[in-house]
């Protein structure tokens, strides 16, 4: 079972900056892992740790079940897929991808077997001669992945791998590597500054910020539930609204709806709007669980603008009203901007729905999507801890 | 340039002339000191002056029957190759470490060999050079002419290679040590190869450098068997005579030819450029 | 590997990249310092001792020379050979190095921007083989040139019987160097031109500003470090160079003896080892000045 296993894990450089700061973390056997977070918050330094290129200051590594925090990156059976790729560039894709067998004095016999073998896997039959300079930047990134994979690592560290393709090319190749990574079910681990590219490529996800870890979980509770307003803000293509609101009446903590009532929202909402709290924001309000939140508690209120509805004509219950400023036309749908009492509020609508600028509107969101985080820390108000797998 | 698609305005008629006078006379003033060398090495009665030769091969062959031209050309070549194999091995070494790995006060240590080389190699420091090499026993001995030059390119040599594998990504040989290869692995399969063009330039610009080198061997070595070509030349002018008007001339154009086939590889494959530490 | 059981604090810091180790690199230094302290570093600094000595090429002090002061600098205050030299060598830097390559180098830079490429390459390789040959070809080429009898400038200008070199001394100099060096400042202005933005001269154009105002305020702002850092190099190669030694040996008299030219003079010709020594080392803190005096106005800059 190749786990990677980190216990209070912190690198130190010289200057005295903590980028990885005392990190606990468990990758599972086979599992596809990514490290997310905005440039400098510390993920490639921790990926480049686990590699052993950075020299651990605390804590330990353990991959495998054994600790390789002072081992040199050689012996620690990593295989490793640079951002550049860093592909030799006096070599041809061959002795690119058996490099590693070379090292280890792997007779030449082999080492074409190996070659042939795996760029068949990788669909780079025809290259072997090739120069790298000589492919375009999808076929160097697969020989960089061929050469992770022929070096039989016990673990697959990718760094931004799909940072250096042009747009359409990115979306290919994420397909390709969540298949290869299926099929060789090689535990991966993976740094991206892209929150897309992680959701739709990982098991689960680590949310890091300033060396820290912020959240940990699966793309879907990550996405559904950020444990704070640092990961709210980082995750979404169309960035989270958070605002400013305060507790008007208080749900009690039994009629709180449970996390796992979020794949059954538009149910959720009907049946439990009775038992539920609301928050006054925005000039209106929404249905939200308060949990032990007193009323008059001032809070920060989370809702993505995809769970928010437009709705037309009147509305009885809790919502927010307010004018339509903008829309913006992203594809299938449109994220309209309303303004509510002087608060700008996004929402999604299906393409051709977008009200006209000017038009009166009303938001409305059931009480299970509606988060609130506490003001000053910005942390998830909850009943308990969000779910640690 | 929309100018180019207009009838031409008298006044920029006028400029386009004035420009290509101005081309002309610079041209002309850098090439006409050069026409000797081509003309008087095949001129049956070769002077001072440039004309139109009266063709003949025979100055080669009085060149080549010289007791001490072609020798001299072997001396140089002894001299420039030892001093351009030591400068860039050792250039090779030193710039990788400094540039791998972090040594304090590097960057003005380095300023300061540059700065002092370009002082010391040039003649503030030939007396001291002189009594140390007549010390060491070293005088009349190409070695110590190698060594002295090696030492005085060196400075030069490791801060433009220091600038160029600052430029090969670390990505490469970090990529090598995750895949499990020892140092000496990293060195001879990864950073060897991608810095070989920095090491011919480096070698080229070294030999060239050494070859044209008039003062060190000047100082040092005394007998005419052991003179580099570059001292020759000037011990042939000095004797004067018609003799010399036909082996100078040739021994000019040869000495020349192979700075100039080096300098016109290096251009075509590497092409010249400047490098961050002359640049600003 | 010894490092896999070291403490953290004793690796080599995260930049080591190939995992050579502090010792490893000291050893890659090692040759390459030896050599630069031996042959660089050593004599510049063994001048200042040999400088205040008596030490003689021959005789009873070049045996057992003995220290005898500051009496070789006192010396050179009074020296009027030295401050001939010292003269003619700002005169040599002056008008061939600061005027000379720095401005035909410039010129040609500027004017070659938007040349053909074919006229361009031909310019540009006349003006690199001046700057590659040889140097004791280049002084030969020149002293054909400048010949009394048959020298091909008499031939050009119908000045037949004037000997150049010894009527005009320094004013050959001083061409034969700008001839000799412009390829560089050539070079160098070149590759700092294509660093201004285009788009400023451009809106220079736009604006109606004329050749010499662009040159003035999109410019030479752009290149003022190129250019100080060009002056100040070709300053100091003119000011060492030993190529005038070659054309005139310093005479006739004294009337083109550089420096360095009279450096060599005293100390192979005279003998006086010593004396030269104090001079190289006058030298040496001029360059050094020189340098530092760069050095300020570059940061001044930024």
């Amino acid at each position: 079972m190749a786990g990677i296993d980190i216990e209070g894990l912190a690198t130190v450089y010289p200057n005295g900056v903590r980028a990885v700061d005392g990190l606990d973390l468990h990758v599972a056997d086979g599992e596809f892992f990514a490290l997310l977070g905005p440039s400098g918050c510390g993920k490639t330094t921790l990926l480049r740790t686990i590699a052993g290129l950075e020299a651990a200051s605390e804590g330990t590594v353990r991959i495998d079940s054994v600790d390789v925090t002072r081992v040199e990156p050689g012996k620690r059976g990593v295989a490793m897929v640079f951002q550049d790729y860093a592909l030799f560039p006096h070599m041809n894709v061959s002795e690119n991808i058996t490099y590693p067998l070379k090292v280890r004095r792997v007779a030449a016999a082999t080492r074409s077997e190996v070659a042939s073998h795996t760029a068949g896997e990788l669909s780079l039959q025809g290259l072997l001669e090739r120069k790298p300079a000589q492919l375009s930047g999808g076929q160097q990134q697969r020989v960089a992945l061929a050469r992770a994979i022929a070096s039989k690592g016990k673990v697959l560290l990718l760094d931004e791998p799909l940072s250096n393709l042009d747009a359409r090319l990115r979306l290919e190749a994420r397909t390709f590597l969540k298949k290869l990574q299926r099929d060789l079910g090689i535990t991966t681990v993976f740094v991206t500054h892209d929150q897309a590219e992680a959701l739709a490529l990982a098991d689960r996800i680590a949310v890091m910020d300033s060396g820290k870890l912020r959240q940990l979980g699966s793309p879907r509770e990550v996405f559904a539930r950020p444990t704070n307003t640092f990961v709210a803000n980082f995750i979404g293509s169309t960035p989270m609204n958070l605002l400013p609101g305060k507790v008007a009446a208080s749900s009690g903590v039994e009629g709180a709806p449970r996390p796992t009532d979020t794949t059954s929202s538009q149910n959720g909402s009907a049946a439990s709007s009775a038992a539920v709290g609301l928050v006054s924001v925005a000039g209106g309000s929404l249905p939200a669980a308060t949990f032990s939140t007193p009323v008059g508690a001032e809070v920060t209120v989370g809702i993505r603008p995809e769970y928010l509805t437009v709705a037309s004509g009147d509305v009885t219950g809790p919502a927010l009203r307010g004018i339509v400023v903008v829309a913006e036309n992203l594809g299938t749908q449109s994220l309209v901007t309303v303004d509510c009492d002087g608060t700008l509020v996004g929402v999604t609508v299906p393409e051709e729905t977008e009200p006209a600028p000017g038009t009166a509107v009303a938001l409305t969101a059931p009480a299970t999507r509606v988060l609130l985080y506490d003001h000053d820390s910005g942390e998830l108000l909850a009943r308990q801890p969000a779910p640690v797998a | 340039m929309s100018t180019r698609s207009l009838p031409p305005t008298p006044a920029y008629v006028l400029r386009r002339i004035g420009f290509y006078v101005l081309i002309c006379a610079i041209t002309l003033f850098f090439a006409v000191p050069m026409l000797w060398i081509a003309s008087a090495p095949f001129d049956a009665s070769p002077g001072l002056g440039v004309h139109w030769p009266d063709w003949t091969l025979e100055n080669f062959r009085k060149t080549l029957e010289h007791p001490y031209a072609m020798h001299s050309m072997v001396n140089s070549l002894l001299i420039c190759v030892t001093t351009a194999v030591a400068v860039t091995a050792f250039a090779a070494l030193a710039s990788y470490a400094l540039s791998r790995v972090r040594i304090p006060g590097r960057d003005a240590l380095l300023y300061g060999l540059l700065l002092l080389s370009s002082v010391v190699t040039g003649t503030a420091a030939m007396v001291p050079i002189f009594v140390m090499m007549f010390q060491l026993g070293l005088i009349d001995s190409r070695f110590g002419v190698a060594l002295v030059m090696t030492g005085g390119l060196l400075p030069a040599a490791i801060f433009i290679l220091k600038d160029f594998v600052d430029a090969v990504p670390k990505s490469y040989e970090e990529s090598a040590r995750v895949f499990g290869a020892s140092t000496g692995q990293i060195l001879r399969d990864v950073v060897l190869p991608v810095a070989r063009p920095g090491l011919a330039t480096i070698m080229v610009w070294a030999f060239v450098n050494s070859w044209g080198n008039f003062l060190v061997p000047f100082l040092l070595i005394r007998s005419i068997d052991k003179q580099p070509g570059a001292v020759l030349m000037q011990t042939l002018t000095d004797e004067g005579g018609s003799v010399n008007l036909q082996v100078l001339p040739v021994f000019s154009l040869l000495f020349s030819i192979p700075v100039v086939v080096l300098y016109l590889l290096v251009n075509s494959r590497y092409g010249f450029r400047f490098h961050g530490g002359i640049k600003s | 590997m010894a490092s896999a059981s070291a403490p953290a604090r004793g690796r080599a810091p995260a930049r080591d990249v190939a995992g050579l180790g502090v010792g490893r690199a000291l050893g890659f230094v090692a040759p390459a310092f030896l050599l630069i302290g031996a042959f660089l570093i050593f004599p510049a600094v063994w001048t200042i001792y040999i400088g205040i000595t008596n030490y003689r090429l021959t005789g009873v002090e070049a045996v057992s020379p003995s220290i005898v002061g500051l009496s070789n600098y006192t010396k050179a205050l009074n020296d009027a050979l030295f401050h001939n030299a010292l003269w003619l060598t700002l005169v040599f830097v002056l008008g061939s190095a600061i005027i000379g390559q720095n401005i035909l180098g410039f010129t040609l830079a500027w004017i070659m921007r938007r040349t053909r490429p074919a006229v361009r390459r031909t310019v540009e390789a006349f003006v690199l083989l001046a700057w590659i040959l040889p140097s004791t070809v280049v002084a030969y080429l020149w002293v054909a040139f400048y010949d009394r009898d048959g020298g091909t400038l008499n031939g050009l200008l119908g000045t037949q019987g004037t000997a150049w070199l010894i009527d005009y001394p320094m004013a050959c100099l001083v061409v034969f160097n700008t001839w000799r060096g412009t390829a560089f400042s050539m070079m160098l202005y070149s590759s700092a031109l294509q660093a201004v933005p285009p788009s400023q001269l451009e809106s220079a154009r736009m604006v109606g500003a004329s050749g010499w105002q662009t040159l003035r305020d999109v410019v030479f702002p752009h290149i003022r470090g190129h250019v100080l850092t060009n002056t100040l190099l070709i300053s100091l190669w003119t000011a060492n160079d030993f190529s005038p030694f070659l054309l005139t040996k310093g005479g006739p008299n004294h009337e083109s003896e550089t420096v360095p030219v009279y450096i060599y003079n005293v100390a192979l010709q005279g003998g006086e080892l010593g004396y030269s020594s104090a001079i190289s080392f006058l030298l040496l803190i001029a360059n050094l000045l020189v340098s530092l005096v760069y050095l300020r106005l570059l940061r001044r800059r930024s």
